[in-house]
């Protein structure tokens, strides 16, 4: 099918807004990606940055209030302007999401195992009896020790990795294309949030399932990561590789993230905060978002700079781009 | 603790609190002022035969000793005699429970199904299903049994002549005739039910549609029918069932006012008319089987939230 050529599942131009007594925020402007067969994509950005409604708008999960633009494609198909019924078709088939909090995704009065039969039986036409056994086997496949005495058990009687990894099962049920998993981890232990990262990992590489994978942690990119999208304030700034983001950022605001987390930066580096404030999306500046956070702004920022680059070494949006120049000057 | 030992625990606990009621139901009637056989004598009984009906009934006892002679006796399935026809109250009990458990349990059925339907269409409907049925509430919860039933008899049985304004025939002389006179009766006690009930279940419906997990369940492909029957309702269940426990008690009160009205010979009537009577066995008789049926929808309504909550029996926040 489409897997094998062209994107599994391409944003084009995306928009967002939902409207408040401010006036529309726009929470997502104008983001144009594409996450192929196989990779896991990392999207990153502080809180508030609108990561979650890009990856709500990709569902078609957004409230009715929201006002949405552009296209979301997956396969043929513009998602956005697909009727909720075809939605719900596609949803959960051949795209699925995985959300921040296992202990609130699950039903609380279902049993684990139901939950991921649940999603068998609403788009396979199997009887109980064999969403059942699929259900078992995809629970074995996600890691859960004695899968058949926990099917019939209630969320509450386990911990939030095996939730999560229920969650996940579900979500992988019908071997969809396309994995959203927004902040799969945040919600978990540090030691099982690494043991969640391996179990996306595995399942992508055996099943060559496209992982979004949304987080705010830099340290969960460096893990499992392939590419990196990184977000700021509704807009991509840069898109590259994982190694390329880490050894070469080329947008300010990219570089500002990286130092700011602890043990990435050169030995001894201090944890610096990117001065100033992230700004009011129901009036945001002109032209580039960053710029009045950003060090090397110039007239120019005020002109929104295009999403620019080549595969080798990324793409930025920024009129002063960082290492690139570093490295070409090396070189 | 597993569903068993919650269930067992539960059982045992309710084996103190029928005894308390027992205690109770008997003090109550003892505490009463002025001397029952006194009153049931009249100014011109002599001290002679107040002290002869005193020794018959066994009021000349120590309290404790009438009570666990009393309490004896039920353990027995022995309710006393009544006062007046000097009949065993427990045969009387097993003509007049199955009047009073018949006009409930229907009242509770139909409120639950029309509670249960109206509500759950509520949360999910638009604003003018919203609308009409909080009017329905508003009805519901504020105009008083009797009233209701007035004006029902009024309407269907003076005016249209439908239905027989009140009398009872058991349901095993006359099945259809038995029907015949219980809609009214039944229509009386469930219309304050059914709001009740709609409104908790309306309530409880709306907050699981708001969880996080109807997200998660749409990013599923779940369509909209499982969505609410499926994890809606079922979430909202516990909730509804406990509701319909308490209002349960509720409905045995306005039994009484029903009965009365409608002339339905139940349990309820029958404290009504005994305690006009001073016929104090009797109204014992009659507390004793109301408040134990209270007691057992209590002892059922906490074994059916268990089980459709896993989450109570193993103690867990919900
Ligand atoms: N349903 C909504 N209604 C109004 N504003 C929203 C809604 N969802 C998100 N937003 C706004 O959109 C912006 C981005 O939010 P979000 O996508 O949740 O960010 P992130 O996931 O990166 O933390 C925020 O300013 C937030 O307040
Ligand atoms: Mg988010």
């Amino acid at each position: 099918m489409t897997r094998t050529t062209g994107p599994a599942l391409a944003l084009d131009d995306l928009r967002v807004s939902f409207p408040s007594a401010q006036g529309p925020v726009s929470a997502v402007d104008g983001v144009s990606l594409e996450l192929r067969p196989d990779e896991i994509l990392g999207l990153v950005g502080e809180s508030g940055c609108g990561k979650s409604t890009l990856a709500n708008a990709a569902m078609g999960l957004l409230p009715e209030s929201a006002e949405v633009s552009g296209a979301v494609r997956l396969g043929d198909r513009d998602l956005t302007i697909l009727a909720e019924r075809d939605l719900r078709r596609i949803r959960g088939d051949e795209i699925a999401m995985v959300f921040q909090d296992p202990s609130t995704s699950l039903d609380p009065v279902w049993t684990v195992g139901d939950q991921v039969a649940e999603t068998i039986r609403a788009h396979r036409d199997v009887s109980r009896r064999e969403a059942k056994a699929r259900a078992l086997k995809l629970m074995r496949e996600v890691g859960i020790p004695s899968a058949e005495q926990r099917y019939g058990e209630p969320p509450h009687r386990m911990s939030g990795g095996m939730k999560q990894r229920i969650v996940i099962a579900a979500a992988l049920a019908n071997d969809p294309a396309v994995l959203i998993a927004d902040e799969p981890t945040t919600a978990l232990d540090v030691t099982i949030q690494a043991q969640i990262l391996q179990l996306l990992d595995g399942l992508r590489q055996r099943r060559g399932t496209a992982v979004l994978l949304i987080t705010h942690d830099l340290g969960v990119v460096a893990q499992v990561c392939d590419r990196v999208a990184v977000m700021y304030a509704g807009q991509l700034v840069e898109v590259a590789t994982t190694e390329q983001i880490f050894s070469h950022p080329a947008h300010p605001y990219t570089e500002a993230l990286l130092r700011a987390v602890p043990g990435t930066g050169e030995p001894g580096a201090e944890l610096t905060v990117i001065p100033g404030q992230v700004p009011d999306l129901a009036a945001p500046p002109v032209g580039c978002r960053f710029a009045p956070r950003c060090p090397f702004a110039t007239e120019e920022c005020s002109i929104r700079p295009p999403l620019e680059g080549d595969e080798a070494h990324g793409a930025v949006a920024c009129w002063h781009p960082r290492s690139r120049d570093r490295e070409v000057t090396a070189r | 603790m597993t569903r068993l030992t919650f269930v067992v625990r539960r059982l045992l606990l309710t084996i103190p609190v029928l005894w308390v009621m027992t205690l109770f139901v008997f003090m109550i009637l003892r505490l009463i002022p002025g001397d029952p056989v006194r009153t049931m004598l009249g100014f011109r009984a002599t001290p002679e035969n107040v002290a002869v009906a005193r020794h018959q009934l066994g009021l000349d006892e120590p309290l404790w000793r009438q009570y666990v002679g009393w309490l004896g006796g039920l353990l027995h399935g022995d309710l006393g005699n009544d006062l007046i026809s000097h009949a065993p109250l427990s045969e009387l009990m097993s003509q007049r429970l199955p009047v009073t458990l018949e006009l409930t349990v229907l009242s509770m059925l139909l409120a639950i199904v029309i509670g249960v339907t109206l509500g759950a269409w509520a949360a999910v409907g638009s604003r003018r299903v919203r609308s009409l049925t909080d009017g329905a509430v508003v009805l519901g919860v504020s105009i008083p049994d009797f009233w209701l039933g007035i004006m029902l008899v009024l309407l269907f049985a003076a005016t249209l002549g439908w239905l027989p304004p009140s009398g009872y025939v058991p349901f095993s002389d006359d099945p259809a005739g038995n029907l015949r006179y219980m809609v009214l009766p039944v229509a009386t006690l469930a219309g304050a039910e059914a709001a009740y009930i709609l409104r908790t279940t309306r309530g409880a419906m709306e907050s699981v549609l708001q969880r996080p997990s109807m997200t998660y369940l749409r990013a599923k492909g779940i369509g909209p029918f499982r969505m609410v029957a499926g994890h809606g309702l079922r979430n909202a269940a516990p909730t509804v069932v406990t509701v319909i426990g308490i209002q349960f008690g509720v409905l045995l009160g306005g039994a009484i006012v029903v009965e009365t009205l409608f002339g339905l010979p139940g349990v309820g009537r029958l404290i009504v008319t005994s305690i006009n009577q001073r016929n104090y066995p009797a109204v014992q008789a009659g507390v004793l089987a109301v408040a134990t049926l209270f007691v057992l929808v209590s002892l059922a309504v906490d074994l059916v939230v268990a089980w459709l909550d896993p989450r109570v029996a193993d103690g867990v926040g919900t």
